[in-house]
């Protein structure tokens, strides 16, 4: 294989993909772009947490309301539907069958949703034992960041039913395979954040 | 909440008594008779200016051409001219409440005519408005339309994303406009800080106007930087490499940056608060576990580099127009531009100087004074840049000029005063007070706003086709330097003798005459205001003697003034080649300008796309029913914008050709112009016999 210029950061189409290679250049590079500034948003949001960690007011602290279990178990929810993603893209990528494609969104969806449920249920598991947002400066803190991925990932699972519907609509056009390219990093983008959200608040939260 | 829940108080807070003159009516006293007819008296201009609006719009048949022309247009131009069409609209507004408050401090001596609470709305809404709802429109405007220009782009890298961000900022604006209205703004201040502005001090709907304008603006903004950003680096000409931009598109890369990286901490803070007021969170309460502190890391961890983010494109248009003006090359290029890229960089260094007392330790305090100090380092090498570059050159006195020289001197004032409050030990004795407010605004209208209406002089020939008028313009211009002075200078002297900022009225006599002085500044500003209103009717009235239409008033030296004024659509009929700094400078002495190309090609350009305004309205009443817990209006325009994005995902065929045939004639009609067109002197640039082409070195004169 010849060495090839890469038109942006990450997975690149390829020159057999021609004209939908060159427009996947400057979108591509804005949205990495867009991926800094939403990672400068939950910087601010994990540094409130971090300085919050200790402000409980006598409420309810991490070791009454976490449950590594679950935690860990969402972590491999999460690190799962990236390696799906990954296939999809590279389905995408070597024009494999539409119906593979599909196959593959189809599963990272579902294994989205099944990390959404799990992450409700943590929520009112700690909002039974009192774990609520409004009781302490520490749950506002947690109930801002955790939250905030949830929601990423419930507009990601969204967007992946969208370009679903765009793929049987349109086919694989220039519109869908930079709508999958930018999902794809969206979705491992929000990955990177699980790994941190997992490491500070509930592994830093539990030791 | 039920279903039924959400209809049971279908206006949600709105009622009677969020009308301006509900109270005057109910308490007839005094003071709230003049507050409430000066507040209706607001209003009505608000209300009126809508209908006056609407029934020109519909007696003249506009709404088509707004609708097709203007508001669903990608055309970064046209974006970038509503973008400064919404900054001189909250410019007028906030002036005007400039003037009212120093007038209210004239009289202040033990009362006054204002109320305390009506007093502390004027100087919150001057603040966001001058911030957020002048300043950023009016730099973002600029850019839009001058940058893509500058770097030999068609258009920037995102059209629609464009329309959307003008869209969001206009809902944020709209929003202040609306609060003269309806109900009251917040008393907070420009940066509202908690706890005052939680539910247990402001429970009212003024926080919540602040809030949720601002987030407006503030995502906008987040969009504007990304978009400038990319186009900046993928959507240059062939050839213009970094260090070939002009340094105005310098600028403006650097503000992106910034934007990019300072907004989302200005988001933060704002839903944080929302949450506060909305759920019962606690992250800036006083009570359980709630810190203000965050608010005041989070607020100026966006609040300092937004400083910059202001400063930075008005320092990119004194350079052109310096090096335009003086007739020279730009002196000391690549050390402007490491200047601009240290500023950038320090800026995110620096944001504790804005609360030195607000307990942190003095070794904490010590390190941020320092830093802060540092960036008076790379700024005065831009000032002795700037004088260098007219050294020696043949500097004709125009408009833009006569600002960039008021800029230059008031600037170095202003900064000195910001190196001395730098100084911790300094800030701790004139914290407060209104030295402050004399110092900054010593850096944001002489360095801002001055930079601002010299590219709106400087560029409006490119945007319109004819020149501003000159006589009108130079008046306008010594009634903002002089109003200056007048205004702010004896606020430094008066904060030195303890007046604290923000106060409605004072008991001390020795204030009184040096507020008198600021007042007759306010007076002469708004005059200013007056003149540059009546410059831009006269000029409009005599715009077909003033008609530049081959597109170089001012023997420009960047890619903008390479076309037609106003350009095409689609900016260049062909692409041009760049071979070094000063782009089309070079290639009128080498020659090569105003080219007949032998062939044509056929140029894509964006379709029109309704995005835009329909964003706008659904932020808007999203934001308004958010204010006002009109939750139904929430729930609907929040699934709205939802299924419109979703929508947009789904269009296709967006764009639209040009055909080559179009683009010749087009072409060829400005190229035949230029060709019959009188090349000036610089001298007679402000001459009727100016059409737009300048005489120049390959000419065999000396311009």
């Amino acid at each position: 294989m010849s060495p090839q210029v890469l038109k942006h950061p990450g997975l690149n189409l390829g020159p057999a993909h021609g004209k939908d290679d060159v427009a996947a250049e400057s979108m591509m590079f804005g949205f990495w772009v867009f991926l800094m500034s939403d990672a400068i948003l939950f910087g601010m949001v994990f540094a409130t947490y971090v300085t919050s960690v200790q402000a409980t007011a006598g409420g309810p602290g991490t070791h009454a309301l976490y449950d590594l279990k679950s935690a860990f178990i969402e972590t491999l929810l999460l690190l799962a539907s990236s390696f799906t993603f990954g296939m999809a893209s590279l389905a995408l990528k070597y024009k494999h069958s539409k119906s593979r494609l599909i196959g593959w969104m189809i599963l990272t969806l579902l294994l989205g949703m099944v990390f959404l449920g799990f992450e409700l249920h943590d929520f009112s598991s700690m909002f039974a034992k009192g774990g609520v947002p409004s009781r302490s400066g520490f749950l506002s803190a947690f109930f801002d960041l955790v939250p905030l991925h949830g929601l990423h990932v419930a507009g990601g699972c969204l967007w992946l039913i969208c370009l679903a519907g765009q793929i049987l609509r349109y086919g694989l056009d220039t519109g869908t395979k930079l709508g999958i390219m930018r999902l794809a990093l969206f979705w491992h983008f929000l990955d990177i954040i699980w790994i941190a959200i997992f490491s500070v608040v509930y592994l830093g939260g539990l030791t | 909440m039920s279903i039924a829940g959400l209809f049971e108080h279908p206006l949600g807070r709105l009622g009677l008594d969020s009308l301006p003159f509900w109270k005057m009516l109910e308490h007839p006293t005094r003071s709230d008779i003049v507050n409430g007819i000066i507040a209706t008296g607001a209003a009505s201009v608000v209300v009126l200016g809508a209908l006056g609006l609407i029934v020109v719009l519909t007696r003249y048949r506009l709404w088509r051409v707004l609708w097709s022309e203007w508001l669903t247009s990608p055309d970064h131009k046209k974006i970038g001219i509503m973008y400064v069409v919404i900054a001189f609209v909250m410019l007028a507004r906030a002036l005007i409440e400039a003037g009212l408050m120093r007038a209210q401090q004239a009289y202040g001596l033990g009362g006054g005519f204002l109320s305390p609470d009506h007093f502390a709305q004027l100087f919150s809404t001057h603040g966001t408005i001058m911030i957020f709802f002048m300043a950023m429109p009016f730099l973002t405007g600029v850019i839009n339309y001058v940058m893509p220009l500058q770097i030999g782009a068609r258009d920037v890298s995102f059209p629609v994303l464009n329309s959307v961000s003008l869209g969001l900022t206009a809902a944020g604006a709209a929003l202040v406009m609306v609060s003269l209205v309806l109900g009251k703004f917040s008393t907070g201040g420009w940066f509202g800080y908690p706890p005052y502005t939680e539910a247990t001090f402001s429970p009212g709907v003024g926080p919540d106007y602040w809030i949720w304008a601002l987030t407006l603006g503030s995502l906008g903004s987040t969009f504007t930087g990304i978009n400038f950003a990319v186009t900046v680096y993928k959507e240059r000409a062939p050839g213009m490499k970094l260090m070939r931009m002009p340094l105005f598109t310098w600028t403006a890369l650097c503000t992106s940056i910034l934007m990019i990286f300072a907004m989302p901490p200005l988001t933060v803070a704002t839903a944080q608060l929302a949450l506060d007021r909305y759920l019962g969170f606690h992250y800036f309460t006083n009570a359980l576990g709630g810190n203000m502190m965050h608010f005041a890391n989070l607020f100026w961890l966006f609040g300092h580099p937004e400083v910059y983010i202001l400063i930075l494109p008005a320092f990119g248009v004194y350079s052109e127009v310096i090096s335009t003006f003086s007739g020279k090359v730009l002196y000391g290029y690549r050390s402007l531009v490491m200047a601009t890229m240290t500023i950038a960089i320090l800026s995110f260094t620096v944001w504790l100087h804005h609360f030195f007392t607000m307990g942190q330790s003095a070794n904490i305090n010590a390190v941020f004074g320092i830093a802060s100090m540092l960036i008076g380092i790379p700024t005065g090498v831009k000032i002795y840049d700037w004088m260098l570059t007219m050294f020696r050159g043949r500097v004709r006195f125009t408009v833009p000029m006569v600002y960039s020289i008021g800029f230059i001197l008031l600037f170095v004032l202003g900064g000195m005063s910001g190196i001395l409050l730098a100084n911790p030990t300094v800030d701790y004795q004139v914290h407060n007070t209104v030295f402050l407010v004399a110092h900054f605004h010593n850096m944001a209208v002489p360095g801002l706003l001055f930079g601002m209406i010299a590219a709106y002089h400087f560029w409006f020939p490119k945007a319109f086709g004819f020149r501003l008028n000159e006589r009108w313009g130079l008046v306008a211009a010594l009634c903002w330097i002089f109003g200056f002075m007048l205004a702010f200078f004896p606020l430094y002297v008066l904060g030195l003798m303890g007046l604290p900022r923000r106060t409605v009225a004072y008991t001390e006599p020795s204030y009184v005459p040096l507020e008198w002085v600021a007042f007759l500044g306010a007076l002469l500003i708004l005059t200013a205001l007056a003149s540059l209103l009546w410059q831009l009717w006269v000029s409009i009235k005599q715009r077909d003697e003033n008609r530049v239409f081959a597109g170089d008033p001012w023997d420009g030296r960047s890619l903008e003034w390479s076309n037609s004024a106003p350009p095409p659509e689609y900016n260049f009929a062909v692409i041009p080649e760049v071979k070094g700094r000063d782009a089309f400078t070079m290639s009128k002495e080498g020659g090569t300008a105003y080219q007949r190309p032998d062939t044509y090609q056929d140029i894509e350009l964006p379709k029109n796309s309704a995005l835009g305004p329909v964003i706008a309205a659904l932020g808007f009443a999203l934001a308004f029913g958010l204010v006002w817990h009109i939750w139904w209006m929430v729930i609907l325009s929040f699934l709205a914008a939802v299924a419109a994005l979703i929508l947009r995902g789904f269009a296709r065929n967006t764009t639209r050709i040009v055909t080559a045939h179009e683009v010749r004639q087009q072409h060829l009609r400005w190229i035949d112009a230029v060709a019959t067109a009188t090349a000036i002197a610089r001298a007679d640039e402000n001459k009727p016999a100016n059409e737009g082409l300048a005489q120049h070195a390959s000419d065999g004169v000396v311009p």
